[in-house]
């Protein structure tokens, strides 16, 4: 086949003009990208507990066979009551461990006793991370009382889909993209007693550098917490007034 | 202790925050008690994925698209190109197990250029311009082997029939609608369609939406049949590279050096792209092809115009895929009677006190935003139907049986066929051997 045509030419010459100009352009979007990305960081799904009503989709929806979002318990907001409604069913039949008296399905709040204080018994509840499903039965129990008990997506577990089955589903739209090294979306009252007590640490430390530090690390997490609210605050006031507001109320 | 103050002032907004059940204000809270020995711990969360992983699948894309391109036009070997394809299958579908692949990526982009608070990670970026780049230099190698997609679908293409042109055509025009689409939701920051109805993610994992499944099934089953159904008529990833591969700048070619257009390879693309050699149309066709060009030209404006009206039009629809005017729909259903009983989403609307005006006047903000990217994608689809029915008003003249290098995919299946191939891999001595090229020049003629 005769290459020399100038029918040929005119077709491989206008082949070459485009590719050259589709090389700039994707090396323009890419280097544009990059230099986006410089921004920020990578982001993970983290759902924001605050909005959470505990509806039973993290557990349903994730397309993990055992859900990546698992319940965690802030042990400082936690009162360690005896009578904890997260852990108990409302008509439970006696306080002990048996599972006709738990409201979690799988039984995966550990319940501790600690001490007894002026007739008052205490208990610490941790959760067994591998058994938790992610339903939030324990979620709207706790909320009855102080709601340390709350939903987190986990990452060692998450699959970071593309879009998150669970965020389509989620009745409040909970579901946030967060910069992975965030990582976690902490209650507003948690942010707030965790920040107190990364700055009690760091005061009452004295001569401890470890415990120093551990205070400021814990200090700067919440700190992170807040950061990462206004900015929300901001973005979402911005793009709508009236939505902001309604945050702001 | 200036926290502390702020907890209490932060309790308040917390009773109002949406939790179904009544919340106890700050000041209810049951306190932490003073243990004399217990120290309250500190629970963490676990950390991340280490990012090296990512980096490991974007050096695999990479590898494997430079495998592909030297499998497709230097060393033409189908059975190398199938084992490639297997080993994609794998390590993209089940050991990766989808998230992030090229065609979701297209999402992750749009976001990135309108929504400035999403920070697009460089391996995305990475993962969307590589398999583009090839593509310019050497076809649709990505979709040949590397793509999970593609291969699930190539394995099962065993019985493939010829899709009759009319309809190639028209259903060959879908992604390219569909991908307009996926830039609409993925801008307005909606959704990520490509990624919500991605019929084969959920068989990678092995778990997912039972619908996905279903219509990932079905796809496979019509793969048998037809071949890369979802390639040819859905991908909207694959609607790009189609363009790009047209002016790539080595594509693969059936014969591995002259075609002697002896018609063997005719039929051995399952996927309906060899073109034969064209006929120049006869003399007195030609005024009425010119006309029909003509018309075809002086239809465009209109075509693009009218579709951008529909797109006007069909901007309530569009907009429904968001949640918040999902929500506002259903509350106003609710307040007028429509509806029995309460959805959880609008449980927790009426729960947060929130009046129902500011809902309404989101959901209109979120319609003027949908409303130029409608109008857009009318357009955008207006000019897709004026390009087609111009492009097959052109007559092009092709002297050899050529892949069309849009719908080609470099599988590879045709190179077998060709008794040039034959002579090249020392198989036959000569085409003489297969082919008798004057009975088939008789037989073309007739």
């Amino acid at each position: 086949m005769p290459d020399s045509s100038p029918k040929k030419d005119r077709r491989g010459f206008l082949n070459d003009a485009l590719r050259t100009t589709s090389v700039i352009a994707l090396a323009g979007a890419g280097g544009f990208l990059a230099g986006r990305r410089s921004e920020g960081e990578p982001m993970v799904w983290q759902l924001d507990p605050d909005q959470c009503i505990g509806c039973g989709h993290c557990a349903t929806y994730c397309v993990l066979d055992v859900s990546a979002v698992k319940c965690v318990n802030c042990f400082d907001m936690c009162g360690f009551c005896d009578i904890c409604t997260g852990y108990f069913e409302m008509n439970y039949l006696a306080l002990d461990t048996a599972a006709e008296n738990q409201l979690c399905p799988t039984g995966a709040i550990v319940r501790q006793f600690i001490e007894e204080k002026s007739g008052q018994r205490f208990y610490e509840y941790t959760i067994d991370v591998p058994l938790c499903i992610g339903c939030g039965k324990c979620v709207i129990g706790c909320a009855l009382m102080n709601g340390s008990l709350y939903l987190q997506v986990e990452h060692d577990r998450c699959l970071d889909c593309n879009e998150c089955a669970i965020a389509v589903a989620c009745p409040t739209q909970a579901f946030h993209r967060i910069p992975a090294s965030q990582a976690e979306i902490l209650k507003r009252r948690a942010e707030a007693v965790l920040g107190a007590r990364g700055r009690r640490m760091m005061r009452d430390a004295g001569d401890d550098t470890q415990r120093y530090r551990e205070g400021a690390e814990l200090l700067e997490r919440a700190l992170t917490q807040r950061r990462w609210r206004q900015q929300q605050q901001s973005a979402s006031s911005a793009s709508s007034g009236s939505e902001g507001t309604a945050r702001d109320a | 202790m200036p926290l502390m103050n702020d907890a209490c002032r932060i309790g308040i907004p917390l009773a109002t925050a949406g939790l179904m059940a009544p919340v106890a204000v700050a000041s209810d809270l049951i306190p932490v008690p003073d243990f004399t020995e217990y120290q309250v711990p500190v629970s963490m969360p676990p950390a991340p994925d280490h990012p090296l992983w990512e980096w490991l699948n974007v050096s695999l894309l990479l590898a494997a698209l430079l495998a592909a391109s030297y499998i497709a036009l230097v060393s033409r070997s189908r059975r190398n190109m199938f084992l490639l394809t297997i080993g994609s299958l794998i390590w993209f579908g089940f050991l990766y197990e989808g998230c992030i692949c090229a065609i979701g990526s297209i999402q992750n982009v749009v976001l990135a250029v309108f929504d400035t608070s999403y920070a697009i990670p460089l391996t995305v970026v990475l993962v969307f311009l590589l398999p583009l780049g090839f593509t310019l230099f050497f076809g649709r190698v990505f979709c040949a082997a590397v793509c999970p997609l593609g291969a699930i679908q190539e394995i099962v293409a065993v019985r493939t029939t010829r899709v009759p042109s009319w309809l190639d055509h028209s259903l060959g025009l879908f992604p390219y609608i569909y991908l307009g689409l996926a830039v609409i939701y993925a801008a307005t920051g909606t959704a990520f369609v490509i990624c919500r109805y991605d019929p084969f993610v959920p068989m990678f994992r092995l778990s997912g939406d039972v619908n996905m499944l279903i219509f990932g099934g079905a796809l496979l089953v019509m793969g048998v049949f037809i071949g890369r159904p979802y390639c040819r008529y859905l991908c909207p990833y694959g609607a790009v590279l189609a363009v790009l591969s047209r002016v790539s700048k080595w594509h693969t070619r059936i014969p591995p050096d002259e075609c002697i257009k002896c018609r063997l390879c005719e039929d051995s693309c399952p996927y309906g792209a060899i073109e034969r050699p064209s006929m120049p149309p006869a003399r007195e066709t030609r005024p009425a092809a010119r006309r029909s060009l003509a018309v075809m030209l002086a239809l465009a404006p209109l075509l693009v115009i009218g579709a951008a009206g529909l797109g006007w039009l069909m901007t309530v629809p569009l907009a429904r895929l968001d949640h918040n005017v999902r929500l506002a729909e259903r509350i106003h259903a609710e307040d007028t009677g429509q509806v029995e009983g309460m959805t959880d989403a609008s449980e927790a609307f009426r729960n947060t006190g929130q009046p129902k005006e500011e809902l309404l006047a989101m959901v209109a903000d979120i319609r003027s935003r949908i409303r130029l990217f409608a109008v857009l994608l009318g357009a955008w689809t207006g000019l897709v139907v004026a390009v087609k029915l111009i492009s097959l008003s052109v007559y092009r003249r092709r002297d050899e049986y050529q892949p069309d290098r849009s719908r080609c995919v470099s599988c590879g299946r045709c190179y077998w066929y060709c008794p040039c191939e034959q002579v090249r891999l020392g198989l036959i001595d000569d085409i003489s051997e297969l082919v008798d090229l004057e009975t088939e020049e008789a037989k073309a003629a007739s």
